[in-house]
């Protein structure tokens, strides 16, 4: 619900045809992918997609199985780069500059672009360091102020009450729920400026879900979150803007509440009344 | 698995037609009935087979316990003659004297423990960073190649490693290697003494030299299979935080697999304590415990293997048939803990 407050301040639901344009001028852009191809190997995997994501708003990604959604997200952060045989032509502006161009400081990217898995991913550690090892990588704050930005982090991933006692057992220990926000704690902890989720709840059970989509709601006032989802409802719940995919291109994207009650394309349509996919 | 089923396919079938031919009227009974007789036989077959099969298989598991235990019990019984002889004491004497018939395995068992665990210290580092480099930097059309080469090392036989430690490698190490250890470590107090003494060539570091080569390959291909066992996103994740490649093996790659690790390197130590020709070869056989390691020693398999052929009388025998026992335990001991700890690996990668 308060997803739906933030959509009804973005974005006045009696007037969605204007809404477009005057909504994307009045916002900044923190992501521009402009004309961004995709190949693995020969595979032509994404087909010129264009799309802006807006300063401190969720955009959500939908569509079937292997249109490209998730690998999208890989470019963002440039994860397609351990994989040898992959590559992505085009242009991805982060405030300006181009992450695809070759020599780009990767390290610098991921810190600045976090991203958070479809299963869990703790680190084989304890639950302080799981937090404390990410915050490490790039600053040497004292003990205490290191014991402050953990506390910071699982109290921003709302998991500071059920793990405080805790803190020196494994992260491996945890639920699947706490695991998935030990994760993005662990993301958050390093103060990133961009957010991406790829199926974020798969794997996690409807209270867990809705936890993890609430706290994505909160994050988007700091950061700017990119959500892959095979969830409609939750890309309507917690997005402002959808994109649809299909076979590797954009088919549509607008505001979430104009997609999803008034889309423009046939194939969105039908995709979102569950006609196919 | 695969053939029974389709033998069973086939005989239903064949059953069917031959009950066409005969009646039109009952048919589908008739063929029914044959068949199901049909199907009867076949399992009837089947679980022949399978006895037959289940039979066979057990015997051969049997039979290498049964191989098992005979070495045991042969072990124990050839050094009872020595265990009598000399009790605990031979575990814990020096003395290694055929001529007035006294034997105790120290010496033996000292200079086995030092080469392997030098060896250890000399390879685990190395063949950890070729499995690292295998999996994680390594470009990808040279990855096969070099992962071939590194199991070719597994492949040569222990006597060409030691002939080429006796008249390559010792004679160089001889010329320009200890010398120049004898010479630094001079003025060190405590190196000073690992490290007197002539430069013979031939001695336990030397030893330790040749084991460490020969357990490499060993330990890089463990640790190579059990690196790729860490979930590629695991990876990811630790890459999406901004990690460079030796905060991502350090941090989750090193501590995910470190039970498997453990466990290849428990494995390349169980080979060198039992390495016996290459090591006789170099080690120069003395029964005697020196500090330095630039001296000849020996080791229990290099004392079996040099000496059984001229050991007369028994209680010579007996002895050396003794070390062998002490090895076997060592070795079970080490082995024991490497597949423990490979069992605790696989349970977590399930």
């Amino acid at each position: 619900m308060t997803a739906m407050s933030a959509q009804a301040s973005g974005v006045p639901a009696n007037s969605v045809t204007a809404a477009p344009p005057v909504d994307a001028a009045r916002r900044s852009v923190k992501i521009d992918v402009r004309n961004v191809d995709f190949y693995y190997g020969q595979h032509r995997a994404l087909k010129n997609i264009s799309l802006p994501l807006h300063t401190n708003e969720v955009t959500a990604f939908i569509g079937p199985s292997g249109c490209g959604k998730s690998t999208l997200l890989r470019i963002l952060n440039r994860m397609y780069d351990l994989y040898p045989g992959q590559r992505a032509t085009g242009e991805v502006l982060l405030d300006g500059e181009n992450t695809l161009r070759p020599g780009l400081d990767l390290n610098l990217l991921r810190s600045k672009v976090g991203m958070v898995f479809q299963k869990p991913t703790p680190f084989p550690m304890s639950i302080y360091e799981n937090i404390a090892f990410g915050i490490r990588l790039y600053e040497k704050p004292s003990k205490s102020e290191l014991d402050g930005r953990v506390e910071q982090a699982l109290r921003g991933a709302a998991l500071w009450e059920e793990v405080k006692d805790k803190l020196s057992q494994s992260g491996l220990g945890l639920s699947g729920g706490q695991q998935q926000r030990l994760c993005i704690a662990r993301t958050v902890a390093i103060q990133p400026e961009v957010i991406l989720f790829d199926e974020p709840c798969s794997a996690l059970d409807p209270i867990s879900t809705a936890k993890v989509e609430e706290l994505i709601d909160e994050l988007s006032e700091k950061y700017t979150i990119a959500i892959v989802t095979h969830n409609m409802q939750q890309a309507a719940r917690v997005s402002q803007y959808t994109a649809f995919m299909y076979l590797g291109e954009l088919i549509e994207y607008g505001p979430t509440n104009h997609l999803f009650t008034a889309p423009e394309k046939k194939q969105t349509q039908d995709y979102i009344t569950g006609r196919f996919g | 698995m695969n053939e029974a089923s389709d033998v069973r396919e086939r005989t239903i079938p064949v059953a069917a037609r031959e009950d066409d031919a005969v009646t039109d009227m009952a048919m589908t009974n008739a063929a029914g009935a044959t068949a199901s007789a049909g199907r009867a036989s076949v399992l009837r077959r089947f679980a022949l087979d399978d006895l037959l099969f289940r039979t066979l298989t057990r015997s051969a598991a049997i039979a290498v316990l049964l191989l098992l235990g005979g070495v045991i019990v042969s072990l124990f019984y050839g050094s009872m003659p020595a265990i009598r002889a000399f009790g605990f004491g031979f575990l814990t004497s020096e003395i290694w004297d055929p001529v007035a018939d006294k034997y105790g395995a120290l010496a033996a068992i000292y200079g086995t423990l030092v080469t392997s665990i030098l060896a250890m210290l000399l390879a685990v580092p190395v063949g950890l960073g070729v499995a690292v480099f295998l999996t994680e930097l390594c470009p990808h059309k040279l990855r096969r190649p070099l992962g071939i080469a590194i199991e070719l090392l597994a492949g040569i036989p222990s006597i060409i490693y030691g002939i080429w430690g006796l008249f390559i490698f010792a004679p160089f190490l001889q010329a320009h290697v200890q010398p120049l250890i004898i010479a630094v470590t001079g003025p060190v107090p405590v190196l000073s003494t690992l490290f007197a003494g002539p430069p013979y060539g031939i001695g336990v570091l030397t030893a330790a030299f040749i084991l460490a080569i020969m357990v490499l390959p060993f330990i890089s291909s463990i640790a190579r299979d059990v690196f790729d066992t860490v979930p590629p996103v695991l990876k990811e994740a630790a890459f999406g935080i901004g990690c460079t490649k030796w905060e991502v093996m350090r941090n989750v790659v090193l501590p995910y697999t470190r039970v498997g690790v453990i466990g290849g390197v428990m494995l390349g130590l169980g080979r060198a304590l039992g390495e016996t020709m290459a090591v006789t070869f170099v080690i120069g056989n003395a029964h005697r415990i020196s500090a330095s390691l630039l001296a000849p020693g020996t080791t229990i398999s290099a004392t079996i293997a040099n000496e059984f052929t001229e050991a007369v009388g028994d209680l010579y025998t007996s002895s050396l048939i003794e070390l062998g026992l002490i090895l076997f335990v060592i070795t079970f001991i080490v082995l024991a803990i490497a597949r423990l700890m490979l069992m605790r690996i696989e349970k977590k990668a399930a």
